[in-house]
């Protein structure tokens, strides 16, 4: 199979129309991405690190693209609801990769954040825009490389220097579902010095008849000083699929905190990595996946730490049950120039059925003598004498088997800073595993 | 009293005991390989048909193959055609007695602490010597006769016990494995065989010193362990090399098969030669070691001690296919100045209730790198299995990296796998202490790196042991040796 090729000869064949409809800066990047493509395949399972997740099957199927940008044929406001509770937030649509502001959203911004489409800021704001985007993304990478190719549109966020945003942006990822469609998104975040920002993105799918797939590609900076919450949450339906890059550069005494949760998608392989270009930074990645049925989640997170005296911990955590399948590789990487490093990993996985399976493998590579680094990881089951213990006081053994799941979760879930989100979080995962679809409060989507 | 930081303690680099060279005369075969070469080889040891034609198999399947670039190492390339695939220590007859080996071959031997002599039976200990490419003598022959266990060189079991070596060649380690089993399959010259008849207890450790001497030859021997239903055998392996300019290439095979309730514990002591400082010269040592535990509650003990070669690469493994087998792994592996290692281990649990531990504790200095590379994997049918996985690493020096990549699969729910790992460098607080105390920083680290090690060292049988743990010091001490 080489799915690659029906991308490349759709660029070849609407290059012009995809340039028409996109902001120069981004078409910019495009012969760079041709070039870094040529010879090369989507990976497969023969590919190193990609043993478990066949991106190549992934893209195959022939999904629409829309890239004459066509509008929605859907009223959002009455589709869709997805508000954190007693939190206000500052809202946007992605609709497709299409952004769509909530009404009044540009007054509600404080002065000098930027928080909007990539072809608007792209025009307004060309001088902030040019130097940071595509920087970061690395174009050796396929799918980066496919995302700059044929990307149109996607969000910008910046926080200028010393503002502290307090409300939430939130950036609703809606795929309307009504046809086989591929939504290739770019989201640039930058958090400039002493500033800081909270972000959530939730993938959600109107309908699950068709199979939508994401292919998205955030880019994040972090100036000296910068605080950054994001969380990325998906909670589309089986039959989607979703292929993320995050990239995230930090400098000095930059703060990150980021959330992966997967919930619901069909297959799903995110990759993030982090890179630590200043000291004092601090690093916490989190992720959860919860999979049933025939799903399939694969996270690969790096964390290279290229400057001393950084603190980095990932902590992911899976529950698998039902034919599903879980993969993580994690990897720490500290370099020569980077002593006084503290940097650990774990990985948590449960098995609720004999068929389900799980892959890890967590990785060190250190170069550096004045380090202190661990890893860990650990595949197993419920504890049985707690569930012993909780039948023997009558909790029914279903009723004790997800109080028991809940509580794994429970620090991964903790571990969010957003207000409010960890109570969502909460629900959700709480209705996944009473086997329901996760649906945030009065939502009328699925 | 010295106070050297304990980067500069381990810099100072002494000499390697064992780089000396024997002058013995030696049959080598010119540098190439090809069909003609095997034949030759095969010819030379008057080898039967079968024989010659799974070596030849392999031959043509190595061409095929490409030399694997998935380890985290350095290697610069190999010309496969510039080495010299056998050679021999010249001799008549077979020596029917030790008067008539060649005294500098016992010299050798001496040299190397190996109790040759038959008159050193009270060492306790039967030992199967191999010279480059040859066996060159075995000992304690009779007393393991007298219990039916076969301890003799792979090319006299093919004469003597074809059936056997036919039936068990090649069935742990395919010749197709990989690019080194490959090569290994079409040109082994010798190695040992083991036969532990049912339930016998091997009265004693047995034992194989490999030596490679001959310029510009590489080494490629075969080991082949087979213990029968509730049978008992300790094998232990050490191996040493002259030190010379140009890098030299072990590729090694061991098999093992463990049948019912037998119980199988491979010791290796590997001090081949590592280079000097600057990293000239140093053997390859690029090995296939499996174990197939195919009996019901049989066991295979894997223990290693990694001071020598430049460049690492090994992964001794137990494929767990009988219901309640036991795997083990304890290593300890030590590279300095430019050494390379990607070294660890398989379990492949394959039967229900199968369990496996691996220890493993890495130790770096100089310019060194230190990888482990492990897997676990459990099948879908291999319900209640268990694993305990630890890796340490220690370094020792900005300048040394330390590396784990772990592969885990858990394919049920009914099995525990874990694993931990943690890379940190030597404690100074302890170092301080004992400088406190009198102690120079050079012993100090020696001494903490043994407790360090100590896990994997007790595992070891008593005559290594003290050994391992001499060498483990004074490998990081710099007096390599």
């Amino acid at each position: 199979m080489n799915a690659l090729r029906q991308y490349t000869d759709l660029y070849n064949a609407h290059c012009k129309d995809i340039d028409a409809h996109a902001p120069a800066l981004l078409n910019e990047l495009r012969p760079r991405a041709f070039e870094a493509l040529q010879g090369k395949e989507l990976p497969d399972t023969h590919t190193e690190g990609y043993e478990r997740t066949s991106l190549d099957e992934m893209m195959t199927p022939d999904r629409g693209l829309n890239i004459m940008r066509l509008g929605h044929s859907f009223d959002l406001s009455t589709a869709i609801r997805c508000e954190l509770p007693n939190v206000s937030t500052l809202q946007a649509y992605l609709v497709g990769d299409t952004f769509v502001p909530t009404e009044g959203l540009d007054r509600r911004l404080p002065e000098g954040v930027i928080f909007t489409s990539l072809a608007r800021a792209c025009e307004q704001w060309p001088d902030i825009i040019k130097p940071r985007l595509g920087t970061l993304a690395d174009l050796n990478d396929v799918p980066t490389a496919l995302n700059t190719l044929l990307c149109q549109d996607g969000a910008v966020v910046r926080i200028p220097a010393g503002t502290h945003l307090e409300k939430p942006l939130q950036i609703v990822n809606v795929f309307d579902g009504a046809e086989p469609q591929m939504a290739v998104r770019r989201l640039l975040v930058i958090v400039e010095k002493d500033a800081s920002a909270m972000i959530l993105t939730c993938d959600h799918s109107k309908s699950d008849t068709h199979s939508c797939l994401s292919l998205q590609v955030t880019e994040a900076w972090l100036d000296e000083g910068a605080s950054l919450d994001i969380c990325d949450m998906e909670e589309t339906a089986a039959s989607n699929a979703r292929c993320s890059r995050l990239y995230v550069s930090q400098q000095t005494g930059s703060q990150l905190r980021a959330n992966i949760v997967t919930l619901s998608c069909g297959t799903t392989r995110n990759d993030m990595r982090t890179d630590i270009n200043g000291e004092h930074c601090r690093t916490e990645i989190n992720g959860m996946a919860i999979c049933t049925d025939r799903r399939h989640a694969d996270n690969c997170s790096v964390v290279r730490h290229l400057q001393p005296r950084s603190h980095s911990r990932q902590l992911f955590k899976y529950v698998l049950d039902d034919y599903a399948q879980g993969a993580f590789e994690g990897s720490i990487l500290v370099a020569p120039t980077a002593p006084y490093t503290e940097a650990y990993q774990s990985n948590r996985n449960v098995l609720a059925s004999s068929t389900a399976r799980m892959h890890t493998r967590p990785q060190l590579e250190i170069y550096n003598d004045e380090v202190s680094c661990s890893h860990g990881a650990a595949t197993g089951q419920l504890d049985e004498q707690a569930l012993f213990y909780m039948r023997t006081r009558g909790i029914p053994e279903r009723e004790a088997r997800m109080m028991l799941m809940q509580a794994f979760m429970s620090d991964v879930i903790d571990s969010v800073s957003i207000p409010g989100l960890a109570d969502r979080l909460r629900h959700l995962t709480e209705m996944r595993f009473r086997g329901d679809t996760a649906v945030c409060g009065d939502c009328p989507a699925k | 009293m010295q106070h050297k930081a304990p980067a500069e303690a381990v810099a100072a680099t002494g000499e390697y005991k064992y780089g000396f060279t024997t002058d013995i005369d030696t049959d080598i075969l010119p540098p190439g390989l090809s069909e003609d070469t095997i034949r030759y080889i095969s010819a030379q040891k008057q080898e039967p048909e079968w024989l010659l034609n799974f070596r030849l198999k392999a031959y043509r399947k190595w061409l095929t193959m490409k030399m694997p670039e998935w380890a985290h190492l350095d290697i610069p390339p190999i010309d496969y055609q510039a080495i010299s695939y056998y050679a021999a220590p010249v001799k008549k007859e077979g020596p029917k007695s030790l008067d008539e080996v060649d005294p500098q071959l016992i010299d050798t031997f001496n040299k190397l602490g190996i109790p040759l002599q038959e008159q050193k039976q009270l060492a306790g200990m039967a030992v199967d010597a191999v010279m480059d490419s040859v066996s060159v003598k075995t000992t304690h022959r009779q007393l393991l006769a007298d219990k039916g266990v076969i301890f003799c060189s792979i090319s006299e079991a093919v004469r003597e016990y074809p059936d056997l070596v036919r039936r068990y060649l090649g069935s742990v380690v395919p010749a197709s494995d990989n690019f080194f089993a490959a090569l290994n399959s079409a040109v082994f010259s010798d190695g040992s065989f083991v036969y532990i008849p049912k339930g016998v207890r091997c009265p004693m450790e047995l034992s194989t010193y490999f030596r490679i001497n001959a310029k510009g030859t590489g080494q490629f021997e075969r080991t082949l362990i087979v213990a029968d239903d509730d049978s008992y055998v300790s094998y232990l392996e050490g191996c040493t090399a002259p030190m010379r300019d140009e890098n030299q290439l072990h590729a090694a095979i061991v098999e093992i098969v463990v049948e019912n309730r037998a119980e199988v514990k491979y010791s290796t002591v590997q001090n081949w030669y590592a280079g000097d400082r600057d990293g000239r010269g140093g053997i390859y040592n690029f090995v296939t070691k499996r174990g197939l535990c195919r009996g019901r509650d049989s066991k295979l003990s894997w223990t290693q001690v990694e001071t020598g070669s430049a460049i690492t690469w090994k992964y001794p493994s137990c494929v767990l296919a009988g219901e309640g087998a036991t795997g083990e792994f304890y290593s300890v592996a030590v590279t300095n100045n430019r050494q390379q290692a990607d070294t660890g281990t398989k379990m492949i649990h394959l039967a229900p209730n199968t369990r496996s531990t691996i220890v493993s504790k890495g130790i770096s200095a100089g310019r060194s790198q230190n990888s482990y590379r492990g897997q676990v994997k459990v099948v879908a049918s291999a319900h209640g299995c268990r694993n305990y996985t630890q890796c340490d690493s220690l370094l020792l020096g900005p300048d040394c990296g330390a590396h784990t990549f772990p592969y885990i699969d858990v394919m049920n729910d009914s099995s525990v796998v874990e694993h931990e790992a943690t890379t940190s460098k030597i404690n100074e607080e302890q170092i301080f202490y004992c400088n406190q105390r009198g102690i120079p920083t050079e012993e100090a680290v020696g001494l903490i790196v043994n407790g360090y090690a100590k896990e994997v060292m007790n595992k070891l049988p008593m005559e290594f042991a003290v050994e391992a743990q001499k060498l483990l010091q004074i490998s990081l001490e710099g007096s390599v040796g």
